[in-house]
């Protein structure tokens, strides 16, 4: 008895920073976001009960479902690009390239600096009517459309922004790849497997672990995605709104005219959606990823 | 295809061995051009992808008036001014914006690596009841946006009076916010030796003695990857300072130089663009020195 307390004495104190904020600053706030999700509130006067209005204004909300659907063609869009690029690289790099340290580090630098203000600000710049883009692409005889101020093609700036930070995925495949045998290979080259028959029938299933956990965390990224966004918005989703994120919205409602209770149940939809997707992908993840252990 | 020709082609049996040399030089000749290849790939996207960057470097010494328009990296005279101009260009100087940062970023290192250690020593090296579901509990916590806590905690944070302090910034880095650095941690303490614990626990030492003397001392590589991350993200982090400081003179460095542009969003861009390359100096030096460690530290949480 006396060792089960000591034990538990010196496992709880090790813990205690961490449970105390995990009670004050996740469990707390995630169930007061709750409540504050089915009130009127500014942060001043206290919070008073609406039930379900702000969910109803919602439905009815046209900048929610602006918000939806610019956040969804920037996850849909951005999450493959990235991860196709970052397997393809990681690749050419997998075996026999001299100088692999450099290239890794060069590829990497981006994802590091990609959410800073610094490289916003940047991308503003480049993206301008008369900025290194257009610049480049008139050189070769188009005319780039006015990139910032077009809704049609904003959207397209920041996509370039997150494919631009491939690095870090990129990492991990190049870690996943090393942990094929490559014995596979070898005896596959003898069977006279041509090299997509190799990438399809070795490289493809033995990689589908780290393909998964890739998708899910830049899936999860997307979602929360802001300064970058916010930046080139000009803080508002502008132009016509084609750049209002769901966390832009969610932080414009919140701190720019302190509803707190829509951005409340702003905040819990898009948990419920981060939540949705992960969920989906795990449960197809038993259709495509299997795990070396389990075919023993 | 070529092997095949290359054996069916010779008018006598060729030795085993000499097929196996024909078929090693094949493939070395092969194999140089698609290493020729693979390096011009390579080479063409390195400077794609670092083009921008070099760009915002360039632009940072021109003048305003050869940004825009123009390919070419050289500018006709280097305009060192636009970083001193820049630096002094708002109400309050950069000197107090990278004092700021700096203030934040080494307290919010510090607190992550003491608070996210102690977290992560419980988990692979102690035995407590319901570790399992405290650690279920803990990685379920990378999963949550900070968005959906960002209100509540600004209330709890408003009702303390801690808003337009750097409170709400540090104090939750000294409660282990950051579960990440926890799985790092706790991904490498697993790989210790049990035994180490174990000879001291017979020699008499407390669990906090073989934190203190054992693990740490052997976990020098995790710790610096975990302080290296949390310094670039700290560093980095605007929304969290967007949030709680309101007073220009309590800005952070990302925070100053998106006033930067909102303040002055026709000329200046060499100003900007200097003060945008000075922003991420710190990052880039810290990259370059402990690029090693970053890059085993993305492999080892995101694999293991």
């Amino acid at each position: 008895m006396n060792k089960f307390i000591r034990r538990n004495l010196a496992g709880y104190t090790f813990l205690l920073p961490w449970l105390i904020g995990f009670f004050a600053l996740a469990v707390g706030p995630i169930v007061s976001s709750l409540y504050l999700s089915f009130t009127d509130y500014d942060a001043v006067a206290a919070p008073s009960w609406i039930g379900l209005e702000n969910y109803e204004f919602m439905v009815k909300d046209r900048r929610f479902w602006k918000a939806l659907s610019v956040t969804f063609s920037f996850v849909v869009i951005s999450v493959p690009a990235k991860l196709v690029f970052a397997l393809a690289v990681a690749m050419i790099l997998d075996r026999g390239v001299r100088a692999i340290g450099w290239y890794r580090a060069l590829f990497y630098l981006p994802s590091i600096l990609g959410g800073s203000i610094a490289v916003a600000v940047l991308w503003r710049q480049l993206f301008e009517n008369d900025g290194l883009v257009n610049t480049l692409l008139g050189v070769v005889g188009v005319d780039g459309p006015n990139w910032l101020s077009d809704p049609r093609y904003s959207l397209t700036t920041l996509i370039v922004l997150a494919v631009w930070q491939f690095g870090s995925p990129m990492l991990i495949f190049l870690a996943g790849l090393r942990a094929i045998p490559q014995e596979l290979y070898e005896a596959a080259e003898i069977d006279a497997a041509g090299k997509f028959r190799r990438f399809f029938a070795i490289t493809l299933p033995l990689l589908a672990p780290v393909i998964f956990f890739n998708l899910v965390l830049q899936m999860i990224e997307a979602f929360k995605s802001f300064s970058g966004a916010f930046v080139i918005s000009g803080g508002k989703g502008a132009p016509l709104d084609s750049l209002l994120f769901f966390t832009v919205y969610l932080y414009n409602e919140a701190f720019s005219y302190f509803r707190m209770g829509y951005a409340s149940a702003l905040a819990w939809v898009l948990l419920l959606i981060i939540a949705v997707f992960t969920a989906v992908a795990f449960w197809t993840s038993k259709y495509w990823v299997h795990y070396e252990n389990e075919r023993s | 295809m070529a092997d095949t020709t290359l054996v069916g082609a010779a008018p006598t049996h060729p030795t085993t061995a000499q097929i196996a040399a024909a078929i090693r030089e094949e493939r070395a000749r092969r194999g140089k051009r698609a290493a020729l290849l693979k390096h011009i790939f390579l080479i063409i996207t390195s400077l794609v992808m670092i083009y921008p960057l070099i760009w915002m470097l360039a632009s940072s010494l021109k003048p305003d008036n050869q940004i825009f328009g123009n390919l070419g990296l050289w500018p006709s005279e280097l305009r060192w001014e636009n970083y001193t101009a820049g630096w002094n260009a708002m109400a309050v100087s950069f000197t107090r914006f990278f004092l700021n940062s700096t203030f934040v970023t080494v307290l919010s290192v510090i607190g992550n690596v003491i608070s996210c250690s102690f977290a992560a020593y419980a988990f692979a090296r102690l035995e407590f009841s319901g570790k399992n579901i405290w650690f279920a509990l803990m990685m379920m916590t990378l999963m949550i946006p900070y968005h959906v806590v960002l209100i509540p905690q600004y209330i709890l944070f408003l009702k303390a009076g801690w808003v337009d302090s750097y409170l709400p910034l540090i104090v939750p880095r000294f409660l282990a916010g950051d579960a990440f650095f926890i799985f790092l941690m706790v991904q490498f303490f697993r790989q210790l030796p049990r035994d180490l614990d174990e000879a001291a626990m017979i020699d008499g030492c407390n669990p906090f003695k073989i934190y203190w003397a054992i693990i740490l001392p052997l976990s020098v590589p995790a710790m610096a990857t975990a302080a290296i991350f949390s310094f670039i993200w700290t560093w980095e982090d605007f929304l969290g300072p967007l949030v709680y400081l309101n007073d220009m003179r309590d800005y952070t460095v990302p925070l100053a130089l998106r006033s930067f542009i909102a303040q002055d969003s026709v000329s200046a861009y060499g100003q900007l663009f200097a003060m945008s390359v000075l922003s991420i100096v710190p990052i880039v030096i810290f990259f370059i020195i402990f690029q090693r460690l970053i890059i085993r530290g993305i492999a080892m949480s995101g694999l293991k």
